[in-house]
């Protein structure tokens, strides 16, 4: 060490300094920076975002704005994240045909290609929660019956018990789960898409999201058994009042009318 | 018996096997005459008098499946652990109720068919006394000698209706216990005795671990056997009574046209039984109800969307869906209207029902027995009251589901309420002005028949090129159908002075009676029937019209 604190002196010294702290700061940055291979993602990515744009320029920013920003007609997209994207447009609610008290769901008209790119440019105006990858929503590991009870505390005072919807405000209304994407399930509970509020993972944690998924996916999927007969909506006791009135009473007058009409007659009229 | 008999049967050998059984018995129960009287009762036949026998088949299904429940069925709130058959319950925590509802459902043999069955054939015996009340309603049969059998028809569907509430409450689902909470609000709502009365009822704050016990001894003992007394009573007053019959040929107040009821009917009459099991049994096979596995087990911090009692209690439902919350605070004290108000108006729109039979009776002056039905048409402000009374109650039916009617017509549940508001003020004021207009129209159309004839259909042409109608003239039956009702005179006040000239006193009942009775059978109220001089005047001439 006398040596090299002998030489600190030198002329050239700070030039070697200077020389060690660029080796060393470049080869952290090679070290810690995306590899190349990112790097050509990144590109992909760009190109996504790039058509993403286009599209969204046709379909979208009439209400959105040109930069997502949002209008009076549409509420600015910067941070709803490609999930967001990929719940609404994947569901065919957007673009939205009309304004008014909710957008429905309806026929989705852009491949999943088109959905993707879109997504990826509204992902890049801020950041926001990603498309759920399928390890995320799928039933294996879930736990069924905690799924139906955290679905009847989060979600069944406007879902109804077993996810066929229900009534809100104004016209409002919770849309029924009955056939809905597992996916879209998960997208709506990180981004609460229109009048539903957001279930983010502080609230409902990954594992509670997959447990409620998979507890729809038993119960009110077109797989899921109904022990009892036809489920008549699975509504409750309004449609079951209605049917025992039409169906049961109905076929019992029926019946009486066979009866009463079938008799003996003591003289012939 | 008599030495003499002894005598003739040790003569002729033993007599039949079951002439000796019936001997056994009369000597013992007096069977004799009870059947001698009653085995040749007669019963007109009309399907619309079989409505009484679906609700009282219902009601025997009832017992009968509901004795089977109760062998499974544990009213306790302890807590349990969910281990059953059910995998999408695993580990919930449940009450006894509960689970054992689970377990009827899913592991007893026929379990969940005859929980169905129990369930579906509730709906229907209330339905059918809803609907059998109505058909006596609308032909009269509550008038004298009646009018006891009515109100003891109308106890047993109020008691069937809350039978059917603590029914609807024991398994203890999400759903039902929502509606115990309801039935809290409810309770509390009651102004100065509210709070005692819960905590009375429920043991406790809410939920407890006492209200499914108590309503289960409430729903298997006490009021099925305060129903069961009752229907008795009210058999017993149809066959004291003898059945009423519409109007016809050959049919007056002093008889009864029919068949008697051994043999015919009781082969129609347990037939019948059959096949309105067959019916409930065939709905219960194939439509689910109450699915108490997908609706999860009561907690009071969960609730969800389409929370409904079941139909007979839905008006009561509508009727605080659609009341304004209002309320008042004073002193730390809160008279809660938005609950208090319906509370009040319930039974207030039962009540005016039931009492219908004395005050139709006071107003028309009426006090002879009827045994021939009217047609609706022959009195309309009956009619018309009673169409009034069913438009409030499905209006406020349509109050309870409103949010089954946003969704599905796309309506806003706001305006849905808004408009059963409104309607349940105007639409039975709309229903008995539109009510009483069709009855006089159908009035008029059958004093036409009377008199014209029935439109054939036939047109002819006269020599002078005319061109007419023919009309066929009714047969003597026929005649006798449309023109057989009474047409009384509206009660009169008399004159204003007595013979001395000094202005009669009237009592304020007096002047309503009379109003009322005008309301009955004033000028505008009744269209003249035909009278027989003016049919022999038409029928005399030319033969068409």
């Amino acid at each position: 060490m006398k040596k090299l604190s002998a030489r600190r002196r030198h002329p050239l010294a700070a030039l070697v300094v200077l020389l060690f702290a660029l080796a060393v700061t470049g080869g952290l940055y090679a070290a810690f920076a995306p590899a190349d291979k990112a790097q050509a993602d990144d590109t992909a990515q760009s190109l996504a975002i790039k058509e993403g744009k286009k599209l969204f320029a046709v379909g979208c920013a009439s209400c959105h704005g040109t930069g997502g920003q949002g209008s009076s007609d549409g509420p600015s997209l910067v941070g709803v994240g490609a999930a967001a994207v990929d719940f609404q447009v994947g569901t065919g609610r957007m673009p939205a045909q009309q304004p008014g008290a909710q957008v429905p769901r309806k026929r989705n008209i852009y491949t999943n290609a088109q959905i993707d790119q879109l997504a990826a440019y509204v992902a890049s105006l801020g950041p926001g929660p990603a498309v759920p990858d399928k390890a995320q929503y799928s039933a294996d590991g879930a736990d069924i019956g905690k799924g139906g009870e955290l679905f009847r505390t989060n979600c069944a005072q406007c879902h109804n018990f077993t996810g066929k919807g229900g009534a809100l405000t104004n016209g409002k209304y919770a849309p029924t789960l009955e056939g809905v994407n597992p996916k879209h399930i998960y997208e709506a509970m990180e981004t609460g898409p229109q009048n539903m509020p957001s279930f983010g993972d502080g609230t409902l944690s990954k594992q509670n999201k997959k447990d409620i998924v998979a507890y729809l996916g038993a119960v009110d999927s077109d797989k899921s058994a109904s022990p009892g007969g036809m489920e008549l909506g699975g509504l409750g006791p309004v449609t079951e009042g209605l049917f025992g009135y039409i169906f049961g009473l109905g076929a019992c007058v029926a019946v009486a009318i066979w009866v009463a009409a079938r008799t003996t007659k003591a003289k012939k009229s | 018996m008599s030495n003499e008999t002894t005598a003739t049967t040790a003569r002729r050998g033993q007599a039949p096997r079951g002439e000796r059984i019936a001997d056994w018995a009369d000597g013992r129960l007096g069977i004799y005459s009870l059947a001698k009287a009653n085995m040749r009762k007669i019963f007109p036949d009309h399907w619309s008098f079989m409505l009484g026998e679906v609700a009282l088949y219902s009601f025997i299904i009832i017992i009968l499946t509901g004795v089977y429940l109760t062998l499974f069925f544990h009213p306790s709130m302890a807590e349990v652990t969910y281990h059953g058959s059910y995998v999408p319950m695993h580990g919930i925590k449940m009450t006894q109720a509960f689970e054992s509802t689970l377990h009827i459902s899913f592991d007893v043999r026929g379990g969940l068919l005859i929980r169905q069955i129990h369930h579906w054939a509730a709906l229907v015996f209330l339905a059918a006394m809803m609907v059998h009340m109505m058909r006596v309603f609308f032909t009269g049969a509550f008038r004298k000698p009646r009018e006891v059998n009515w109100l003891f028809g109308f106890l047993l569907f109020v008691l069937g209706m809350f039978t059917g509430f603590t029914g609807y409450s024991l398994p203890d689902d999400l759903l039902s216990g929502t509606g115990v909470r309801f039935i809290e609000g409810v309770i509390l709502a009651m102004p100065l005795i509210g709070s005692y009365l819960q905590m009375f009822i429920f043991g406790g704050e809410f939920p407890g671990h006492d209200i499914i016990p108590r309503f289960f001894t409430i729903h298997v003992l006490l009021l099925p056997g305060i129903m069961l007394g009752l229907l008795v009573a009210h058999l017993i007053l149809v066959i004291y009574h003898k059945h009423t019959q519409f109007p016809g040929a050959g049919k007056t107040n002093n008889n009864v046209v029919g068949m008697p009821l051994l043999p015919v009917y009781m082969a129609k009459a347990g037939g019948f039984f059959f096949l309105v099991f067959g019916v409930i049994a065939v709905i219960a096979a194939v439509a689910s109800i109450n699915p108490v596995w997908a609706i999860g087990p009561y907690r009071p911090d969960q609730v969800s969307t389409g929370a409904q009692p079941d139909w007979y209690m839905g008006f009561a439902e509508g009727l605080v869906r659609v009341m304004p919350g209002w309320e008042w605070n004073f002193w730390g004290h809160t008279i809660n209207f938005g609950v208090l108000i319906p509370i009040l108006v319930f039974p207030l729109v039962l009540v005016a029902i039931a009492v219908y039979p004395f005050v139709e009776s006071w107003v028309r002056g009426d006090k002879r027995e009827h045994h021939i039905l009217d047609r609706p048409r022959n009195v309309p402000t009956r009619t018309a009251f009673g169409v009034a009374w069913l438009v409030a109650y499905f209006v406020m039916l349509i109050g309870g589901g409103n949010d089954l009617w946003a969704t599905h017509f796309h309506l806003s549940i706001n305006s849905i309420t808004w408009f059963v508001r409104i309607a349940f003020f105007v639409g039975p004021v709309l229903a008995f002005i539109a009510t009483k207009r069709i009855c006089l129209g159908l009035q008029r159309r059958d004093k036409d028949k009377v008199l014209h004839g029935r439109e054939s259909g036939i047109i002819k042409r006269l020599p002078h090129g005319e061109f007419i109608e023919v009309h066929e003239p009714l047969n003597q039956e026929q005649l006798h159908f449309l023109t057989q009702h009474e047409q009384p005179e509206p009660v009169e006040l008399g004159p204003e002075v007595d013979e001395n000239g000094v202005r009669r006193k009237l009592k304020r009942s007096q002047k309503l009676r009379a109003k009322l009775s005008k309301g009955y059978y004033g000028e505008d109220n009744v269209i003249p029937k035909p009278t027989v001089e003016e049919y022999k005047e038409i029928t005399s001439g030319h033969g068409h019209h």
